[in-house]
């Protein structure tokens, strides 16, 4: 078992090693010269020198990885060329707001999906199942932006009822301390409780234009798996012994079909991340997706790998908590390190 | 049939069942009768598909949702089952009747333990105090123990997929006679276990039932095991059944020509060598034949076999059989 996890956290460093140094090397052969592109056409040529030789652009493609990394394993990710600050401190500033939308989004991923799952179970074959697949294959087709595009155009200016841009609205003070930078959370610790309600509702559309293909796909896939269980014969075996039909249905049923569905909510919530950096930029939302985005389009070589790392290491944390939760629901996976199913 | 009708734990009457499949309406059950006595243990013989599993699931309504009953009556200690409340249906799961599946790797519940599936069973029997934890704990820690399990409370604590298939259908006989029960049925327990201890499981099977004083309907398509472990034998086929007779009865004498068929296909020991099979095969469902459904294989089919339903008629010695060829010489 400790074997096992030691493994796999094995596994994970090699794999975030290899991100670092694809990330690293495709930003820097991309055609353009970063330090040419911060400091703009009028500046000349000593300067931009100066910055490159700053950068280590001078050096080998080799050094320039090393020295990257030498930074990187003490937290130091460089400086940005479009904000002048520490990339770290950046991804401090930026990276609360992002998890904030991303958080949001995860809960009502896994509660709607799974829900819409039981629901659909439970009516096998009615209107109500007809229903929640049509809407599923909405969403599932239906990319992020789209739907963030038809929330700002519904919600923003047909029927104004929610902000539609940034994080809170310009009359509303930001918290008074920051604690984790999540303003719904600050808010929340400071005891400012309409401050919390506004940051919540800027918060809503993102998060639900984010969250919709991943809630769809869940759906489907806990209809799926709980449908074909239901026809098992252990289940079949405790309907038989008078097993309540709620108690069998969110219990007995239940948990042996939310395995698959928690190993691909931890992909489509890790997929959350990519699709925010469309997501934030259309709402206008300081995050450190907008943050990325900026960042590769202005060639902030810095920027671009910081971003990246530390996605790449939230995507394996979401993956090493899925795998707890599986681990948590399969009795199969916790004592035997595998399933045979 | 002299045994007044009320001493029945199970009686079945005219019982048909039909599926809804794409190809349309397959009739599978075609006018079962049926009963049990209490205390009696019966086998229920016939080839695979032949709507054994089917007449046991009526009785306990677990049909799939797929299944239609146009006619016929299960009667539960002259209750009839078909027309319960849910609340009679979750006292006759509860305490009535239990049943133990076929393949015992699939009827536990993977991802629960042993401990937590039976306290469970035992939970909805409504016998005494059984809401409280230290009572179901005890109960089936008890139930486990006689069936010779070693170190019941280590088994408790252990998942499904941790014990051997033979292990795990030890449990599931202590679950259907965790509580007492009327009536246990046993789905072909024995056919996906190891031959070595199919013998096992099926002495253990018949032993507790016996010290239970319970009922039991065995399903099985061997003969050999039907002889072993029951009282009373059905033979049935194609969704009929053709011939009832106590086990010593019907192995000396057999009546129906299916049944006589079936018999010349157990391989013996003496002389004979391979065993004979049937020739032709299962009727269609979607289509079946007219009349007795046997006719199109039968060497002794008659035009009236060809539209006309052979019913029981009664041979004495509680021996009974559904053709017409005992009818037509006016007894047996």
């Amino acid at each position: 078992m400790v074997l096992r996890w030691l493994q796999r956290i094995g596994v994970y460093f090699l794999v975030l090693l290899g991100l670092s140094i694809l990330v690293f090397v495709i930003a820097r052969v991309i055609p353009g010269d970063p330090a040419r592109q911060a400091l703009g056409p009028r500046v000349s040529e000593e300067t931009v020198q100066a910055l490159r030789e700053k950068l280590n652009l001078d050096k080998p493609l080799f050094t320039q990885y090393v020295l990257w990394f030498k930074g990187a394993i003490r937290l130091d990710l460089g400086d940005s060329l479009l904000t002048r600050r520490p990339v770290i401190e950046d991804v401090r500033r930026y990276l609360p707001a992002t998890l904030e939308i991303v958080l949001l989004s995860a809960v009502f991923m896994a509660a709607g999906g799974i829900l819409f799952g039981i629901v659909a179970t439970k009516y096998t074959g009615k209107w109500q199942d007809a229903l929640i697949r049509v809407l599923s294959y909405l969403g599932i087709v239906s990319p992020p932006f789209v739907w963030a595009v038809l929330f700002m155009l519904l919600f923003g200016y047909i029927i104004p009822v929610l902000p539609t841009t940034g994080r809170i609205a310009q009359s509303v003070a930001a918290p008074t301390r920051m604690i984790t930078g999540m303003y719904t959370v600050d808010y929340l610790l400071t005891g400012n409780l309409a401050g919390w309600w506004d940051a919540f509702k800027h918060l809503l559309l993102p998060s639900i234009a984010l969250m919709l293909g991943g809630m769809a796909q869940a759906a489907r896939l806990t209809r799926s798996n709980m449908v074909e269980n239901s026809m098992k014969d252990y289940i079949q075996a405790q309907q038989a012994y008078g097993v309540p039909e709620k108690k069998l249905l969110y219990k007995y049923l239940l948990k042996p079909s939310l395995i698959p569905t928690i190993s691909i909510l931890a992909l489509d919530i890790a997929a959350v991340f990519g699709n925010a950096f469309l997501v934030e930029n259309l709402f206008n939302y300081p995050g450190l997706s907008r943050y990325g985005l900026s960042a590769m389009l202005n060639k902030d070589i810095n920027a671009i790998s910081g971003v990246v790392m530390v996605f790449g290491l939230i995507f394996i944390l979401v993956n090493i908590l899925s795998d707890m939760v599986v681990a948590w629901l399969d009795p199969r996976v916790r004592l035997m390190g595998g399933a045979d199913v | 049939m002299s045994v007044a009708a009320d001493s029945f734990v199970v009686q079945i009457k005219d019982l048909h069942v039909e599926y809804k499949t794409y190809a349309g309406m397959v009739k599978v059950l075609n006018g079962v009768n049926f009963h049990v006595d209490a205390g009696e243990k019966v086998a229920i013989v016939g080839e695979t598909g032949c709507g054994k599993t089917t007449t046991v699931k009526s009785i306990l309504r677990i049909l799939p949702r797929n299944s239609r009953i146009p006619k016929g009556e299960v009667l539960f200690k002259g209750e009839n089952v078909l027309k319960m409340t849910p609340a009679q249906v979750r006292i006759l799961r509860g305490s009535g009747v239990s049943m133990i599946f076929q393949d015992p790797t699939m009827s536990l519940n993977p991802v629960f333990t042993i401990g937590e599936q039976m306290m469970e069973v035992i939970r909805n029997s409504g016998s005494p105090g059984a809401e409280k934890r230290e009572v179901q704990q005890e109960l089936a820690v008890m139930a486990l123990r006689e069936t010779a399990m070693p170190d019941p409370e280590r088994i408790m604590l252990s998942y499904p997929f941790q014990l051997s298939g033979g292990m795990r259908q030890r449990v599931c006989i202590a679950m259907s006679l965790s509580t007492p029960r009327d009536m246990v049925i046993a789905d072909e327990p024995t056919t996906n276990l190891d031959v070595t201890i199919q013998d096992q499981v099926l002495k253990l099977l018949k032993e507790r039932v016996e010290s239970k004083h319970s009922s039991l309907i065995l399903i099985t398509h061997s003969l050999g095991v039907a002889r072993e472990t029951s009282d009373r034998i059905y033979v049935m086929y194609a969704g009929n059944m053709v011939e009832t007779a106590p086990t010593k009865e019907l192995f000396g004498e057999q009546l129906h020509p299916y049944t006589q068929a079936l018999m010349r296909c157990i391989p013996r020991l003496s002389g004979g060598g391979v065993a004979e099979g049937i020739p032709g095969r299962i009727p269609n469902y979607l289509t079946p034949p007219e009349g007795c459904r046997f006719a199109p294989r039968c060497p002794h089919a008659m035009e009236r076999c060809r539209s006309e339903k052979p019913e029981f008629i009664a041979c004495g010695n509680g021996h009974m059989v559904a053709c017409f060829l005992y009818d037509e010489k006016g007894g047996c």
